[in-house]
């Protein structure tokens, strides 16, 4: 299957001194990786090793030194600069959804200003019945439109910030620790939302974690990464049952399972 | 009620937390009881809201201001909840000590480690030299490497993990019996979490300090814990022996929180989720706290309130159905 995403060589530093930037801080050095359409891979890694930075580049909020995003075979530049309907086929979620929505906002606004950004999206005929349509999508009951997003729970805003990107019809979902910041039995829920609406949807993700056991729950393929740069990559079994790297040997020792009284 | 009142280290009695709310108090800690006997650990296992947190700071005595209390803390058979504030701040930091998830916000960020941990011997009359030897030792059995040299360092040349460290010295400076972690290693990545795991344990079983773990993580919980006590909605939902609460849950909620936990090396189906968020003492519902996710929930549970109650040795249930739920 060709790639939907393709992210070659990829290399970015932060800070520096003068024109050649003298001690700049090599965030993301050299990294590749691919994603076809409908394809779910997780990215894992401490902090530090430049995963989240990977993920900007690919929404267009960080600007790489070098190296390319592209998307469907066209490059894939700052979102500043990205063809419309480009800019509307990434979109994404982020950790923490308390400071990722106006608190003061309605939840009908936030998905009202999502169509008026890419108003091809937006639904033709009767907007309340597609923004109901789009909040049952997400597990959201009609009655949260005329909700502020600061009375909703953490949960909630996360459900809304999937719905804002699912409202301009995208076909790349990048979640950036989409789920850590939520309470456990809300985590689960999301996570369900997630793998159904990918399905449903057709959604193709990039999903940033350092939990070893979400991604595996959720994602096709893996990557780890590790100071810039990805030391493994590949089918999540392969990779997470029979790690040919140290270094996830070592994350796969450091995790814990359940089972692990007296041990 | 503690079972076992004789040899326990600290028991938690009925133990009632209100909070000045907007119109009225707002009851965040409600009749919580369990015990921990010396050198064990528990683990308070909880969602936001849960009342966690507020239980821990109830027993070591820094509540925010206007806090109300009921109930009783027992230490060493002393009442702490109503000692005068010379004996609490006495047993605070010698006898009981707290360690967070933010070691940045217990560190004074203009100080050097050295003489934050110094400080705390010093106001016990230990003698200057002696207190910069004592320093070095606390901060090597913490594991902070190359004492002598980090001794001289500020919290911010200190990583994640190694401020963590020096939190624990800082706790264990004043030689105590009992220490509340509050999400020791939640904001850590794996693989530090597991090294302050590890030395947590070594330190308790060399010492013979208890511990008393506060988590919503059930990984870590499971992980270091003897005995867990599952809080929900200010109450305890369900408590006893770690391993077996978590593999035979004896509440619904337990039970859906374990099958929340995605497992590491064997893909598991993703769980069906319990629906809803977690009730908080603001909006707190009628009869059992739960009763709204909870998919065993019928009449009696909208009406009454559960007791915790004995539903098998050692094991205790604060659900109307439990033994539907026990397999």
């Amino acid at each position: 299957m060709s790639a939907l995403l393709e992210v070659s060589d990829l290399r970015v530093s932060f800070g520096g001194r003068g024109r050649r930037r003298t001690g700049a801080f090599v965030a993301v050095d050299g990294v590749s990786l691919t994603i076809t359409a409908e394809q779910t891979l997780g990215l894992v890694g401490e902090s530090g090793s430049g995963k989240t930075t990977v993920a900007r580049c690919v929404a267009g909020l960080t600007r790489p030194d070098s190296g390319s995003v592209g998307f469907g075979g066209r490059p894939l530049d700052r979102a500043g600069r990205r063809p419309p309907e480009l800019r509307r086929a990434v979109q994404m979620v982020f950790q923490d959804p308390r400071s990722s929505l106006n608190p003061r906002m309605t939840v009908a606004s936030v998905v009202g200003e999502a169509w008026r950004t890419h108003p091809v999206t937006a639904p033709s005929g009767d907007r309340t019945t597609a923004l109901h349509r789009l909040l049952s999508d997400v597990g959201l009951d009609a009655e949260v439109a005329s909700r502020r997003a600061g009375e909703l729970s953490g949960g909630q805003c996360q459900r809304v910030s999937i719905a804002r990107a699912l409202a301009v019809r995208p076909r790349l979902l990048v979640c950036d620790e989409a789920v850590s910041a939520l309470d456990v039995s809300v985590q689960a829920q999301i996570l369900r939302l997630l793998a159904d609406l990918r399905r449903t949807h057709r959604l193709a993700m990039l999903f940033i974690s350092h939990d070893l056991g979400v991604v595996h729950q959720i994602a096709d393929r893996v990557a780890v990464m590790r100071r810039g740069v990805i030391v493994e990559e590949g089918a999540t079994e392969d990779v997470l049952s029979a790690p040919r790297h140290e270094y996830t040997q070592a994350l796969l020792d450091a995790a814990l399972d359940l089972g692990g009284v007296g041990t | 009620m503690p079972e076992n009142p004789a040899g326990a280290l600290l028991q938690v009695a009925d133990l009632v937390v209100d909070l000045p709310g907007g119109k009225s108090d707002l009851r965040v800690v409600d009749g919580v009881s369990f015990d921990v006997p010396a050198g064990t650990t528990v683990g308070l296992i909880g969602e936001s809201g849960s009342g966690k947190t507020m239980t821990a700071l109830a027993i070591i005595g820094l509540l925010p201001g206007g806090a109300a209390t009921g109930g009783q803390v027992v230490w060493r058979g002393e009442d702490l909840l109503h000692a005068g504030p010379t004996r609490r701040r006495r047993v605070r930091g010698h006898e009981i000590s707290m360690i967070f998830q933010d070691p940045l916000a217990a560190l004074n960020p203009t100080q050097r480690i050295g003489r934050q941990v110094g400080e705390i011997l010093r106001r016990d009359g230990v003698p200057r030299g002696e207190a910069g030897r004592r320093v070095v030792e606390l901060l090597d059995r913490a594991g902070v490497p190359d004492p002598v040299r980090r001794a001289r360092e500020y919290p911010h040349q200190f990583s994640g993990g190694m401020r963590q460290r020096a939190m624990i010295a800082l706790a264990l400076a004043g030689r105590p019996s009992l220490l509340l972690a509050d999400e020791p290693t939640t904001a850590l990545d794996v693989t530090v979490q597991a090294r302050i795991l590890r030395l947590l344990r070594s330190i308790q079983e060399r010492d013979g300090l208890a511990m008393l773990l506060v988590s919503h993580d059930l990984r870590v919980v499971a992980h270091v814990a003897g005995q867990v006590v599952v809080m929900y909605a200010g109450r305890v939902a369900e408590r006893g022996p770690a391993r077996q609460v978590l593999d035979r849950p004896a509440h619904p909620y337990t039970r859906a929180l374990v099958r929340s936990v995605p497992a590491v090396r064997t893909r598991t189906a993703l769980a069906h989720p319990l629906p809803g968020a977690p009730a908080t003492p603001a909006n707190r519902p009628a009869g059992c706290p739960f009763h709204p996710r909870c998919p065993l929930a019928r009449e009696r549970c909208r009406l009454e309130v559960p007791a915790i109650r004995e539903v098998g040795p050692d094991r205790w249930s604060a659900c109307h159905f439990a033994e539907e739920v026990l397999p």
